[in-house]
């Protein structure tokens, strides 16, 4: 177990910058989870982290040593690829203990830490099988395997659940997530899917165009994001955005109207952001918050909830009716959010100005 | 097993309705088979004809003997011959198997300066036809004292720029997250080649192995030149010299040959599977 320094790291692709000297701490056993956009720079990140990337500038230390110009086997880490990449050619024991290829130790030795680390992960029955006879849930389990064998001193993920169906899916991220529970060793997850960051951090770095826009806890990050394309990011389905403007203390919107509200100091043109789950179709649109009314364009019954796309002005939002109520297309809905569940942000930095 | 039931069951629908279009293909693959198969059966049947009944050119021999065999077995030169092409043409085909595919893995996968343009230079090679190769050759040979040697024989052939294109050509299909995985477990570039990338491209490997096995065991022109001692002959060399020797004795001829034909047979039956396996798994994939 390690804590990972990364002090203004960049990775240059000729004359391209991928990564614009990024500056994070992961503390010894936690788990950090890159999340962003494709092209962001979250996988060359990790990449360099593996050592499977030269660094352009920058120092990365593991466990308080540069280790800049160590290959990757030197810095004692573990990867599991998001294709999983174990040998089609060689047992699912024979790739769970080719982690231990360049240890010194016995054959007995290996062979019975092969069959623990087979035991802790489903695998014990199966270790005599080819990749080709598993399914893409038991894959993974052996790439995970393959990581785990070598006790390393933390994981790297690359988008390990990708390829996975969504009940898979949901099932190995509980799965990961209790074995770092046991672990206890630091991993250090890239993902595009908001979902998985949620799920799985202690902490989320949000990346975009190789520079890193926030940090933080799931809750941090849901509740407080620091600029628009966070707040867009975290969160399912995505916040809604509609333009306005604050003028003499006064917020006007697109479409809506608002009442009773603390805003932050600011004049000029704003965005205001709600999130689905705090705009409710409701009849009740009485006291402090942000009301509207506009016309039903689709629904999404999911059961629990009703999401609920409507016009408001020139833009679409969506909002949520409970699960039993699901409002026709084309009628009209009254919208309500109450007094603290919008956030204001810059329209011309798109930075965080507070939430009203 | 399903995959193989289903066509199966294809075919036999497909029988009861024979369009015209599908007899026009029919004839004109019986007419190539035919064509193919011709030789081949008349190799054979030359084989067991006597040197009198050689232009009776009934497929059936009249009075099929053995005694050619008897004849070619029996001479001394002709066993020599024969396990002279075998050692040269396993040496070149593991020759070829081990340095062609470093060089298309290294070509596949490094990024280096000058990797396309040393890809193209190999390349290149393959327009250039052997028989202008052959003077470079020999005077190479002769300077180096390799004529009238097996490594005479065998050094043109040892690395092939066909063999190297196909091997890089299969290489670029195995994915780098395979090798990278293989890197952070600790293992050197060498072992990630021989012990991950080479067992993926198995059929690559086949493919190559035959076609560089059938080349060196056919190979006439180029042992012809650069052998005088009959020791040194490789088969087809040997066998041609049968018509140099007064007559041109086509029995025997026509025996040594089909004895030939043995090994490459072999080597096909052997191989070829991974070969159909090799492109079964391109299609599932796919």
């Amino acid at each position: 177990m390690a804590k990972i320094e990364l002090q203004g790291l960049v990775k240059d692709y000729g004359k391209t910058r991928a990564v614009h000297g990024i500056d994070l701490t992961i503390k010894d056993g936690e788990f950090v989870v890159f999340v962003g956009p494709s092209g962001c720079g979250k996988s060359t990140t990790l990449r360099m982290i593996a050592g499977l990337e030269d660094i352009s500038d920058g120092k990365l230390l593991i466990a308080d040593e540069v280790v800049n110009q160590r290959e990757p086997k030197q810095r004692n880490i573990a990867m599991v690829f998001q294709n999983y990449a174990i040998y089609p050619h060689m047992t699912v024991g024979q790739n769970i203990g080719f982690g231990l290829y360049t240890a010194k130790l016995s054959k007995a030795e290996k062979k019975k830490r092969i069959e623990e680390t087979g035991q802790i992960l489903g695998l014990e029955k199966l270790l005599d099988r080819r990749p080709a006879a598993l399914s893409g849930g038991q894959r993974q389990r052996v790439a995970i395997g393959r990581a785990m064998v070598r006790d390393p001193v933390a994981f790297l993920f690359d988008e390990p659940l990708s390829n996975l169906d969504a009940q898979l899916r949901s099932q190995m991220r509980m799965e990961i997530k209790s074995l770092h529970r046991r672990l206890g060793t630091t991993i250090v997850y890239v993902t595009h899917d908001q979902v998985e960051a949620m799920t799985m951090a202690d902490r989320i770095v949000v990346m975009r165009d190789g520079h890193i826009l926030q940090v933080g806890t799931p809750t941090d990050l849901y509740e407080n994001p620091r600029d628009v394309f966070t707040a867009r990011f975290i969160g399912s389905p995505s916040m809604n955005m509609v333009d306005g403007t604050i003028a003499s203390g006064v917020l006007s919107t697109d479409g809506a109207q608002v009442e009773g509200l603390t805003l932050p100091a600011h004049q000029g043109k704003v965005l205001v952001g709600v999130r689905p789950h705090d705009l409710m179709v409701t009849d009740d649109v009485d006291g402090a918050g942000l009301s509207a009314r506009g016309e039903v364009e689709a629904v999404e019954p999911l059961g629990s909830e009703t999401l609920v796309h409507v016009k408001l002005g020139a833009s679409q939002i969506i909002a949520t009716a409970p699960g039993r109520v699901v409002p026709p297309i084309g009628s009209t809905v009254s919208l309500k959010a109450e007094a603290n569940s919008l956030y204001l942000f810059d329209a011309a930095s798109e930075k965080a100005l507070g939430r009203a | 097993m399903t995959a193989t039931s289903a066509p199966a069951s294809e075919l036999t629908a497909n029988s009861r309705d024979i369009r015209p279009g599908r007899i026009i293909i029919w004839t004109l693959l019986l007419i190539g088979g035919i064509i193919m198969i011709t030789p081949l059966l008349f190799m054979f049947s030359t084989s067991l004809k006597t040197s009198g009944q050689v232009y009776d050119l009934r497929l059936i021999p009249a009075a099929p003997t053995f005694d050619n065999y008897l004849r070619v077995l029996g001479d001394g030169r002709f066993m020599r011959w024969f396990l002279n092409s075998t050692f040269i043409a396993l040496t070149v085909t593991l020759s070829n198997v081990f340095f062609d595919s470093l060089v298309g893995y290294t070509l596949a996968k490094f990024e280096f300066r000058g990797r396309y343009f040393i890809f193209l230079a190999i390349l290149s090679t393959l327009m250039i036809p052997t028989e202008m190769l052959v003077i470079p050759w020999y005077l190479m040979s002769s300077q180096l004292g390799w004529i009238d040697s097996y490594w005479g024989i065998m050094f043109p052939g040892m690395m092939t720029a066909f063999g190297v294109f196909l091997m890089k050509q299969f290489f670029e299909g195995v994915p780098n997250d395979f090798l990278e995985a293989a890197r952070i477990d600790g293992l050197n570039e060498f072992t990630i080649w021989w012990k991950i990338a080479m067992p993926m491209v198995v059929p690559a490997i086949s493919a190559l192995a035959i076609f560089s096995f059938l080349g060196n065991w056919t190979a006439f022109f180029w042992p012809l030149i650069v052998t005088t001692s009959r020791e040194l002959y490789t088969l087809p060399v040997g066998i041609s010299s049968f018509s140099a020797e007064s007559s041109i004795q086509w029995e025997l001829i026509m025996t040594g040959a089909a004895i030939g034909t043995i090994p490459t047979l072999l080597v096909f039956l052997l191989l070829q599977r991974y070969i159909v396996r090799g492109v079964m798994l391109a299609g599932l994939k796919g």
